[in-house]
């Protein structure tokens, strides 16, 4: 692994990991103490790929996400107050309590919106992309997924289309080899779904995503690549899930595979391998990565506090914001 | 005003939609084909360029969602399916994203997109290229449902559509192509959830929808020979329905037969009778009548199709039901 890469951009990759990390160490405490009940699905191990992604990126370019996407959120720049009141269901929320975990909304910095149905969000991803070509803008559209979305049709038909009008879209797969319960192996014949960019002739890249510099050195290409006009990338992340794919539990009555390969995995942490090479290389002091971990965790009780004392929908508003009202507004990010 | 055909009135709507407004595209299978999709959008290509009305893989799910990204990302797309049938491979897209996005997102995105299926039918085209599924849509929240029935219609209603701030499915139909009517030349709105009343009456009420609303004007005139006097509500909008001209219509004439080209099971007959039993049960002097399709697939054969297929004459036949 090479390192070559700024002392600050390897700060800003570790301190967008260990937001994500500590934030979601919180979340645990709280879906265990039953103050958040929405389903949580947790992103904890996963984080170098999110936060190798988005620092790669600009604050107007749109990215989509999925279930698991506290990461993406947080990593794009989503204010961490309005993820947890949406978390406890408050009227603050991010989604003003309509939309719960699965569902998280930044538009102010490129986030239009996480979905959980698997592969749901790649041809919207698609599509955004033709919307920045037809603008002639050199936004680009990033999709994370999982990798049960490569058993899902609509993906291949995404992938085409995007190749065929050469779209500046990135599709970042994060392959933590379990599609909920369901081993990789027990779904595909083969391991290589980095492989299936070439049917589209678009560059595959497989990386290490538990390596958050390798994973923004991916990213930075692809992205360089798109705004230029030469069309989208396949990123396979080869990552594991921490956590069971759905709340605080470790998932370890699924199969034996996931207790044989969880300790090898948890041995990977990025961000202690991160850390590690920071302090190795005398970039950075423990004490100063000590501050950050503070200044991070006062953050996270913070939005706990806010979102805590923060009202909860009225009955009387349920309906509200089924139809967007025609007043003659345009779309928030229309073109005059 | 001149006079145009149905499938020219939508042409014309997309030609100053194209004109007016930079963020409307067109995508859809056969939008480059001379045939594939009647007349009603030749050469819009052409004028155009193949970068804002794009024809498509055969991709009928990932087409909606590229529209519906688009659309999210600010464009206003109208995503065409040549078939209602083949849009059913793009359901998902349709209910779980375009209609639920901006209730999810607890308004902070919303999804102006329009969706236009063509209803095709008759000719023994058979089960699936045949199919009326409006009243799917009908049931899901945060999608709106129109069917225009008059060459007039068929224009204001698609611009209105593309105006909406929200996803509006388009629906037209095959069967009304060639009707000519009065169009202002001008682009302008039809308000979304206002039905019409193509023709007064004081003895029963027909609500109907799409070319059952052309049939019931021939099923009054035919009436009017007989001496009843029959009042037609077009619907237009089956989402939001126009619930107050329903009722008026039937609080004064006290005898409703309901018309659609759908099935009858959970269709949107069974809908608008549900509302008038709720709401204006006492002015009701006789059981509500439905002309809807037999829950049966559309069949290939002639004479099957004949009696598969409802027009002015069952009409006429339910009327003479409810003054029974």
């Amino acid at each position: 692994m090479s390192y070559d890469i700024s002392v600050e951009l390897q700060l800003r990759l570790y301190g967008t990991m260990l937001r994500i990390r500590i934030f979601e160490e919180r979340v645990v405490d709280l879906l265990e103490a039953n103050e958040i009940k929405c389903p949580t699905h947790l992103y904890i191990g996963q984080e170098a790929i999110a936060a190798g992604v988005c620092v790669a990126l600009r604050q107007d370019d749109y990215i989509f996400g999925t279930h698991r996407s506290h990461g993406h959120y947080l990593a794009k720049g989503g204010d961490m107050k309005q993820m947890m009141a949406e978390l406890f269901g408050k009227r603050t929320g991010c989604s003003k309590g309509r939309g719960g975990s699965m569902h998280l909304v930044a538009p102010e910095v490129g986030l239009l919106s996480t979905a959980p149905l698997v592969s749901g969000t790649i041809p919207i991803a698609v599509g955004a992309a033709l919307a920045s070509k037809l603008r002639a803008e050199d936004r680009v559209s990033v999709v994370f997924f999982g990798d049960g979305v490569v058993d899902e049709g609509v993906f291949y038909e995404s992938m085409n289309f995007a190749a065929l009008k050469k779209l500046a879209v990135i599709f970042v797969c994060e392959n933590n080899f379990f599609a909920t319960h369901l081993h990789i192996s027990e779904r595909r014949v083969r391991d290589n779904i980095v492989k299936i960019s070439d049917i589209y002739g678009m560059p595959g890249v497989r990386v290490d995503g538990n390596n958050a510099v390798e994973v923004y050195y991916a990213a930075d290409r692809a992205i360089a690549r798109a705004r230029g006009g030469a069309g989208p990338t396949l990123l396979e992340c080869r990552t594991y899930r921490w956590r069971g794919h759905v709340g605080p539990k470790w998932d370890l009555d699924v199969g034996l595979r996931r207790k044989q390969e969880l300790p090898k995995w948890l041995a990977k942490d990025p961000i202690v391998r991160l850390k590690k090479h920071l302090l190795e290389d005398g970039a950075v002091s423990l004490e100063e990565l000590k501050r950050l971990s503070a200044d991070i965790e006062q953050e996270v009780e913070e939005s706990i506090t806010k979102a805590r004392q923060a009202s909860r929908p009225k009955e009387e508003e349920l309906m509200d914001y089924v139809f967007r009202e025609n007043k003659g507004q345009e779309s928030h990010l229309a073109q005059d | 005003m001149h006079r145009i055909s149905y499938a020219e009135a939508i042409r014309e709507a997309f030609v100053q939609l194209l004109s007016r407004d930079p963020r409307v595209f067109v995508i859809g299978q056969g939008v480059w084909s001379p045939w594939y999709v009647g007349t009603s959008m030749e050469d819009l290509d052409k004028e155009f360029g193949k970068d804002r009305v794009i024809d498509t893989p055969v991709s009928e799910n990932g087409t909606t969602g590229v529209a519906i990204g688009a659309a999210i990302a600010g464009m206003r797309p109208i995503v065409v399916h040549p078939r209602m049938d083949f849009m059913l491979l793009a359901v998902d897209q349709i209910v779980n994203e375009a209609a639920n996005w901006h209730y999810m997102c607890g308004g902070q995105v919303n999804v102006p997109i329009v969706i236009r299926p063509i209803i095709n039918r008759g000719g023994e085209q058979a089960a699936q290229h045949s199919q009326a599924l409006h009243a799917w849509f009908m049931h899901v929240p945060g999608i709106k449902v129109v069917m225009p029935s008059t060459p007039y219609d068929a224009k204001g209603l698609l611009c209105a559509a593309v105006e909406d701030e929200n996803p509006v499915m388009y629906i037209d139909d095959r069967w009304l192509y060639e009707e000519i009517g009065d169009v202002s030349e001008e682009l302008y709105s039809i308000p979304i959830g206002k039905g019409v009343l193509r023709r007064e009456g004081k003895d029963v009420t027909v609500v109907a929808i799409s070319y059952m609303a052309r049939e019931a004007v021939r099923a009054a005139k035919l009436l009017e020979e007989s001496g009843i006097s029959t009042e037609v509500v077009d619907l237009r909008s089956l989402k939001p329905l126009d619930t107050e001209l329903v009722l008026q219509s039937v609080s004064k004439t006290g005898r409703l037969v309901v018309a659609d080209g759908g099935w009858k099971t959970c269709g949107a007959t069974a809908e608008i009778a549900a509302l008038v039993a709720e709401k204006a049960f006492v002015h009701l002097k006789a059981p509500i009548e439905r002309v809807a399709l037999p829950d049966c697939p559309a069949p290939m054969s002639a004479p099957l199709e004949k009696a598969y297929y409802r027009k002015a004459k069952q009409i006429v036949a339910a009327v003479e039901k409810v003054l029974s």
